[in-house]
């Protein structure tokens, strides 16, 4: 196998560049949820809302950065779909979980 | 030997559809394992999220967390996500000095990881607060504990994968391997952006 | 140093358990006395164990699930009789320790080690065929899956004379299956069986996945595969993604039985719903990874059958996918009077009713197929028929029972028994006997009796109607499930009449074997020739019967919907022209090292199930070391030469000429 064909499988691109910037990206954002919640001078919603979005934020970046995840090859529309339907899937069960046993324990107290 | 054999096979034009891709549909097959892989996860989170709440009288999560012990371990594994960012531009530079090193490098930093982890939970159970005090504790030290031992799985495979570069160098075997165990890398260093997010910070709050 | 494992685990006072197990041990010593007789190790070794031929692994994972068959019939049987006879406080024959050992080890052998080796099975047959592909993506992986599959065959085989199998019902459901509640070796034996065979399940699913995915012929786009390779995909994209629910739920009973800790205990914050929570997140998927590929089954014989096109191909394909998507959001279902709110009811009684909706495209879709059609009704067709209304009764009796407030009526009766064996049976069995007749001239090369084909399926389908309905009628008086006695007697006739039934689906199975021992014996005469007795659309036919380890000489091109079928309707027709020139072929090579893989996890879970640490330090450490050894063998693939190619080639159409 030829250095071309590991270059169009969608999951070795990726530059010295890209992987910086994603380092980056992703101690600032660490940072900050972290620097939120050691303050904590928000209110526990705002704060949370924070955690939350720098989480799914830097998750973003690390899956474009790190692991090249794009829908422009075949390869890629093929394995970033997988990975899209197993977000909503694995939302569905997570979700799901907590709102069904959520109701369970109003319904028990 | 198997780079032959594959070469002179793409010189087929008829059948090359099956074969030539070979490295590539490994790739594909590992990144669906992590899809699986990722389930796993994502159902562990739903049980540490229901039972969060039920310490049993035992600690809270704000009693136990330890923020900024924490969050050495967070950059000790992002950075060594980094690392193996290097690895893979030096395979594909070609150059098996470095992706050795790179190797190395990220292996010692997911061995300080796993031995900060180790700590925090000898630490834990020696407080009395074990995996059996409670159901939230139960449900941290599986969450928690599932990540740490891939990790180390990864640990052994990244000593496998330099074992098996300096013996054989980066060919067409190694070559995906490598890839996959950088994609495999990744993935837990995400997994541990959530574990940081919705297990500590939160918890801590 | 044997753990809890001592000569008193096995149960020498139970004289049904020695019958069985004295006969169980009669005919392996009678098979292995045989194929040492006739010196067929090495040719089983080589041929099969080692096999990584995908064709072979089918008959393997079917073979496997026909015994099986036999072996979880019996269980039924025996709560049949317990129940036609423990009436109006006699006690029958089956203690309640045992009754409830059989019950669990039924919907157990059942779902895992039939169902799901049935739809595997035929998935490794037909898949790589149907997409004109050589083998599956990873076909060491493949010979793995098996292997672990066969361990949790072993496993359960095992807890019927060593120690017990678990009395918690398929399921398990906490906290009756912790600890505290089923201190024995039962839950354990289910908890290893299910994971290790667990493991092998997923691997095939992403097995399949990437070769449907990747491996696909020229020409064959997404919208040109057959619509059983369809059905597979959605499957597999299901097994990828449910199985891992079970592996985790499995392993947190695990971790709660062999740990301590509290996940579904009673004490300590353990939450006992969520176990059923989860475990049916991922039991509602695995009715549809069951279900679909016996859709797939039906709409390839229709198709073939009536020489039509399948109508409505595009929408099948999509209720397919709509189905496996909404398969996803209505596990509750299965546990509605748990105590959530009448808006979480809701939800999932609503979504639970809207997979009608799909589900009856397909029923129209076949029907609309077979409408002004020349229907032949041979076996396959039978099946099909019979599916199609017992699958829409029982379909229909699934969407009463996702209606919350009847549910609370009907929950844990035998209406659910009755539900559920009506499109299991009515669904998945006729459909997995439908692919076995289809199919089975493929596998081996010869058609089987049509004869005892059709009896098979009258006494299925009679014996169905005959064993179930009296449980949906018994259910409207408060009939529960799993009761080993009762006191109302009259509900014994209808019990008895469900009794008949078992013994009438008792003939149908008896009839398969048959079926099998008289094709075999006539096999000269029913020889397939050709590759293509039914006159088939797809691209499997299009080889010969059996196809050579390589399936295709040259990798066909396609160009539509069922295109080995357009390709016969050119004028001219379709020739099975010898080429002119042949090349090497790339294959993978036998390998020894899934079969000893697999065979540490056997030790690795029978020491874990009888906690011999020493044993399963030692099966883990195996298990590590063969898969080292795989990942340093270089030795993995092969070249068919093109000499050989053409002989093998040559063989088939001088067959071919003398047919014609």
């Amino acid at each position: 196998m030829n250095d071309s064909h590991t270059s169009h499988d969608g999951t070795s691109h990726g530059s010295h560049k890209s992987y910086t910037v994603g380092l980056i990206l992703s101690i600032a954002l660490t940072l900050a949820a972290f620097g939120v919640v050691m303050l904590g001078k928000f209110s526990i919603l705002a704060t949370a809302i924070t955690v939350i979005v720098t989480a799914v934020v830097q998750v973003l970046v690390q899956l474009i950065l790190f692991m090249h995840l794009e829908f422009r090859t075949q390869q890629g529309r093929e394995s970033g779909g997988f990975f899209v339907f197993t977000a909503v899937i694995i939302g569905l069960i997570v979700g799901g979980s907590l709102w069904i046993m959520h109701h369970l324990r109003l319904n028990l107290m | 030997m198997a780079t032959d054999t594959i070469k002179q096979h793409d010189a087929h034009a008829h059948d090359g559809h099956e074969h030539h891709d070979a490295g590539a549909m490994k790739i594909f097959g590992f990144w669906i394992y992590l899809m699986s892989d990722l389930v796993i996860f994502g159902t562990l989170f739903a049980t540490f999220g229901v039972l969060a709440n039920a310490t049993a009288g035992g600690p809270t999560s704000q009693e136990i967390f330890e923020l900024p012990f924490v969050l050495v371990e967070t950059f000790l594994l992002l950075i060594s996500s980094f690392t193996f960012g290097l690895a893979v531009l030096a395979q594909n530079a070609g150059d098996r000095g470095a992706v050795l090193k790179w190797l190395a490098v990220t292996f010692l930093l997911g061995f300080g990881f796993v031995a900060m982890e180790v700590y925090e939970f000898h630490n834990l159970i020696a407080e009395g607060y074990g995996p059996d005090r409670s159901a939230f504790l139960s449900a941290f030290f599986t969450l928690v504990g599932t990540h740490g031992l891939h990790v180390t799985f990864g640990l052994i495979w990244i000593a496998i994968m330099f074992f098996q570069i300096s013996k054989r160098g980066l060919d067409s075997v190694t070559k995906p391997r490598m890839l996959c165990l950088s994609l495999f890398w990744h993935f837990l260093d995400i997994v541990w952006i959530c574990v940081f997010s919705f297990v500590y910070l939160i918890g801590a709050m | 140093m044997f753990g809890k494992l001592s000569l008193d685990s096995i149960p020498y006072h139970e004289p049904i358990i020695m019958v069985t197990a004295a006969v169980i041990g009669i005919v392996g010593a009678l098979i292995v006395g045989l194929i040492t007789y006739y010196r067929k190790w090495g040719y089983l070794w080589s041929e099969w164990i080692t096999s990584i031929d995908h064709k072979k692994i089918g008959v393997m994972y079917f073979l496997v699930a026909l015994v099986m068959l036999i072996r979880g019939f019996a269980d039924a049987i025996m709560m049949r009789t317990q129940q036609a006879i423990a009436a109006g406080g006699a006690e029958g024959y089956l203690p309640p320790e045992h009754y409830d050992q059989i019950f669990t080890a039924h919907g157990v052998i059942m779902i895992f080690f039939v169902a799901m080796p049935m739809v595997i099975g035929l998935m490794n047959l037909v898949v790589p065929l149907q997409i004109g592909a050589r083998d599956v993506a990873f076909p060491f992986m493949n010979n793995l899956s098996f292997w672990l599959f066969a361990v949790g065959v072993i496993l359960v085989n095992m807890s019927l004379v060593i120690g017990e199998f678990a009395k918690t019902g398929w399921l398990a459901y906490a906290p009756l299956s912790e600890l505290k509640y089923s201190p024995g070796v039962g839950v354990d034996y289910w908890i290893w069986a299910l994971q290790i065979s667990g493991i092998g399940t997923t691997l095939t699913g992403i097995n399949f996945f990437v070769t449907i995915l990747k491996m696909r012929t020229k020409g064959m786009s997404l919208f040109r595969m057959p619509i059983f390779t369809w059905t597979a995909l959605c499957t597999n994209v299901l097994i990828i993604l449910s199985f891992p629910i079970l592996t985790v739920t499995i392993a947190l009973l695990t971790l709660d039985r062999y740990l301590g800790m509290h996940f579904f205990t009673n004490d300590m914050g353990g939450s006992q719903m969520m176990y059923v929570n989860l475990i049916w997140a991922w039991g509602h998927p695995e009715v549809y990874i069951l279900i679909l590929p016996a859709f797939g089954v039906f709409s390839e014989v229709i198709a073939t059958f009536t020489k039509k096109r399948l109508f409505g191909y595009k929408t099948m394909v999509w209720a397919t996918v709509v189905i496996a998507f909404l398969s996803f959001t209505v596990w509750l279902h299965h546990f509605f009077t748990m105590g959530a709110g009448a808006d979480v009811n809701s939800f999932f009684g609503i979504a639970t009713m809207i997979i009608a909706i799909p589900t009856g495209v397909k029923i129209f879709n076949w029907l609309f197929t077979m409408y002004r059609g020349r229907i032949q009704f041979t076996t396959p067709v039978l099946w099909t028929i019979g599916f199609i209304i017992t699958f829409t009764l029982g379909g229909m009796t699934g969407v009463m029972l996702a209606v919350p407030g009847a549910n609370f009526v009907l929950h844990n009766t035998l209406f659910v028994i009755a539900h559920f064996h009506n499109v299991i049976i009515g669904g998945v069995v006729f459909g997995m006997m439908a692919g076995f007749t289809y199919w089975f001239p493929k596998a081996f090369g010869f058609t089987l009796s049509e004869k005892w084909g059709k009896r098979s399926f009258w006494c299925w389908l009679i014996g169905f109607y005959v064993a179930f309905m009296p449980l949906y009628a018994l259910s409207f008086f408060g009939a529960m499930r799993r009761m080993q006695s009762y006191e109302q007697t009259e509900w014994q006739p209808l019990m008895i009449v469900a009794w008949f039934g078992a013994v009438i689906i008792a003939c149908g199975i008896a009839c398969i074997v048959i079926q099998l021992v008289v094709s075999i014996r006539d096999r000269e005469k029913n020889r397939d020739l050709t590759g293509d007795p039914w006159d088939g659309r797809t691209l499997e036919w299009s080889t010969s019967s059996p196809p050579p380890n390589y399936n295709f000489a040259y990798l066909p091109d396609v160009a539509s919907i069922d295109s080995y079928w357009e390709m016969k309707q050119q004028p001219g027709g379709f020739k099975r022209e010898l080429a002119t020139k042949f090349e090497d072929i790339h294959m993978p090579r036998n390998t020894a090292e899934g079969p000893i893989l697999s065979l540490f996890a056997l030790l690795f879970g029978f020491a874990l199930i009888w906690h011999i640490w020493w044993l399963a330090g030692l099966g883990a450490i195996g298990m590590f070391v063969t898969f080292m050894f795989r990942i340093f063998n270089n030795d993995t693939d092969y070249h068919v030469s093109a000499a050989e190619v053409e002989k093998t080639e040559r063989e088939y159409h001088k067959r071919l000429e003398i047919q014609a």
